[in-house]
């Protein structure tokens, strides 16, 4: 299993911040999906063995945090927030036109492997409700078109 | 990045630097940057838990504890390293104000560790901030690295001849772990799960160390206050309420932001000078005034003045800042539903009342929406809702219980106007169609 060169030194930059080994672990979990896409069994074997857990402990944490995934899912994961402050301002009619748009609901992905979609608890924008994120950028006070016009340059620049 | 707003009532304490470029360290610097922490070193620790005491800081994630008194239990002698815990997990519903803060003014953040620090005895202090918050991360681990570039972090520090570390630290999407002591446990490496209590974190905290956790809001007020005294700091709030509040405005309000008010200013002020009212020729229904967990007030009951104890005392919470404005063409059932759905996504299941309680009153209140609702379900909610409280490990069964015992008793005719089948009259065509009606 390897990673990038910056992986490695975010991760040997870490890890001394600790009195203990597991400390990281959060954290080198979320950088090594982000460069994998997911968490698959190969990710989680290696990077128990580098801090010194089983494989058991860290699925057992995996399956705690809501950005943690084990399944591969679109290059562009659409976030849509729902929650009360997105809500009130339309926040569902953006999920709802997200899912009709991209032809998936939530949790899918697309047949080409572009997008994927969730609906999400409170992603901190609610002062610019409604809020989504794609991957980890947020887009905020959104509208129907607003949404049609992000999705289209993520398509545009996930086709180069 | 997120826009920013601005209104003439606003005292500009933590916000001050906002949109000044205080992300680059020598801007900062020009901008009063770093000088607190020098005062900080110069003062006897207990002069400095004095300073905060007085200024009558109080927790801005929720509890509005005071900070000068949180920081006065740490043991002034360990055996095991002491640290300092700045929680920026943010992730109430309402609430967007930690993360101006890690976006203009990061700095002052470790600023209010590193003086933190200096009060309890500690040598190492970590930031968490939500997984979510990838950029701010980014922009985080910049600025940490130019103040040990510095020489303000690392060995040493200002050449007192004190050590002093502050790292970065970050979560994978967890609402529970703005819970300090789920917070620990995920800084750990485990899933975060709540401890129970006592020890306190400030005897038994992070690896079994005296550990103070502050969120980042009132961290950063910590430097203003060593600069500019305790007593302009109490004066600018109310009595036992010191300093200012960032607060955001969100939901059905003509001019939404996060503005920076005195403690204690007018919630009907705020709501229709500041905020500038509720748009498209709505009227106001309720506020949730800082934050879900927090029951929410009704049109008349918002001339309230917004400190912790005046907020209180009108039976709601001044919580962590996040005032949800909901006009009049809400559904409250939708809007208890919402707030219920997101406690169930929540709850870490730990404990038996949150993790049923949750579960139950969340599908309960679909079917309600849906419009299978019978009358018994009303008292049945608030009765199940009414005994989680207090029966949890942490408050996340009482965040869950609180706002929705106020939305039944507060528009109990809402929820009868769902009952038997009727359609919600806020979605005449879709609720009841949409979802399945149970019989039980």
């Amino acid at each position: 299993m390897k990673f990038s060169a910056e992986f490695e030194q975010r991760f040997a930059e870490m890890v001394p911040h600790y009195p203990t080994k597991r400390s990281a672990l959060v954290p080198t979990l979320l950088y090594a999906q982000d460069e994998v896409g997911f968490l698959s069994d190969e990710v989680i074997a290696e990077i128990a063995v580098r801090l010194d857990l089983t494989e058991l402990e860290v699925r057992n944490v995996i399956s705690y945090y809501s950005m943690l995934t084990t399944q591969p899912r679109g290059k562009f994961n659409v976030q849509v927030c729902t929650n009360i402050s997105c809500m009130v301002r339309g926040g569902e009619q953006i999920l709802d036109h997200c899912s009709k748009s991209l032809g998936i609901g939530h949790k899918g992905t697309t047949p080409d492997g572009l997008f994927s979609l969730e609906e999400v608890e409170c992603i901190g924008a609610c002062s610019w409700a409604p809020a989504a994120q794609v991957n980890y950028d947020f887009h905020e006070n959104l509208t129907p078109d607003k949404i049609d016009r992000v999705l289209e340059e993520y398509r545009k620049s996930g086709k180069q | 990045m997120a826009d920013l707003v601005s209104h003439p009532d606003e005292v500009k304490v933590v916000s001050r630097r906002f949109g000044q470029g205080a992300t680059d360290i020598d801007r900062y610097l020009e901008l009063d940057g770093y000088k607190a922490v020098e005062k900080a070193l110069a003062m006897e620790p207990d002069a400095i838990i004095n300073e905060v005491k007085n200024s009558a800081l109080r927790g801005r994630g929720g509890a509005g504890f005071s900070t000068g008194m949180k920081w006065s239990f740490v043991p002034k002698q360990s055996a095991k390293p002491t640290y300092v815990l700045c929680n920026g997990d943010e992730s109430e519903p309402g609430t967007c104000k930690d993360r101006l803060l890690f976006e203009h003014d990061p700095h002052a953040v470790i600023e209010g560790v590193v003086i933190g620090g200096l009060a309890v005895g500690a040598c190492s202090g970590y930031i968490y901030i939500r997984g979510e918050y990838r950029y701010l991360s980014v922009i985080m681990q910049k600025a940490l690295r130019d103040a040990y570039a510095k020489g303000f972090l690392g060995k040493n520090i200002f050449g007192s001849g004190r050590d002093f570390d502050v790292y970065w630290h970050g979560g994978a999407g967890a609402y529970e772990v703005g819970e300090e002591s789920a917070l620990m446990e995920s800084l750990e490496g485990k899933r975060g799960i709540p401890r129970i209590r006592p020890p306190f974190p400030a005897v038994v905290g992070l690896w079994g160390g005296p550990t103070v956790i502050n969120n980042a809001e009132t961290l950063a007020n910590v430097p203003h206050i060593i600069l500019g005294g305790a007593d302009w700091y109490a004066k600018l709030g109310t009595p036992k309420n010191g300093g200012t509040r960032l607060f955001c405005l969100s939901g059905n309000i003509a001019k939404p932001g996060v503005y920076e008010l005195p403690m204690g200013y007018n919630l009907k002020k705020m709501l229709y000078e500041v905020g500038g009212g509720i748009p498209n020729g709505r009227k106001l229904k309720a506020v949730v005034p800082g934050g879900s967990s927090c029951p929410c007030l009704t049109a008349d009951e918002i001339d309230v003045s917004m400190d912790f104890d005046s907020v209180m005392k009108a039976g709601s919470m001044l919580g962590s800042g996040g005032v949800v404005v909901v006009d009049d063409q809400q559904c409250i059932v939708k809007f208890a539903l919402r707030t219920m759905k997101f406690y169930r996504h929540e709850s870490c299941g730990w404990c038996i009342p949150c993790r049923e309680g949750t579960d139950w009153l969340e599908k309960t209140l679909i079917r309600f929406h849906a419009g299978g609702g019978l009358k018994k379900d009303i008292d049945n909610m608030q009765y199940l809702s009414e005994n989680m409280l207090g029966r949890t490990f942490c408050p996340l069964g009482d965040a869950a219980a609180m706002p929705t015992i106020a939305f039944i008793k507060k528009f109990r005719k809402e929820f009868e106007d769902h009952l038997e089948g009727r359609p919600c009259p806020y979605e005449p065509e879709g609720a009841v169609e949409r979802l399945p009606v149970l019989s039980h």
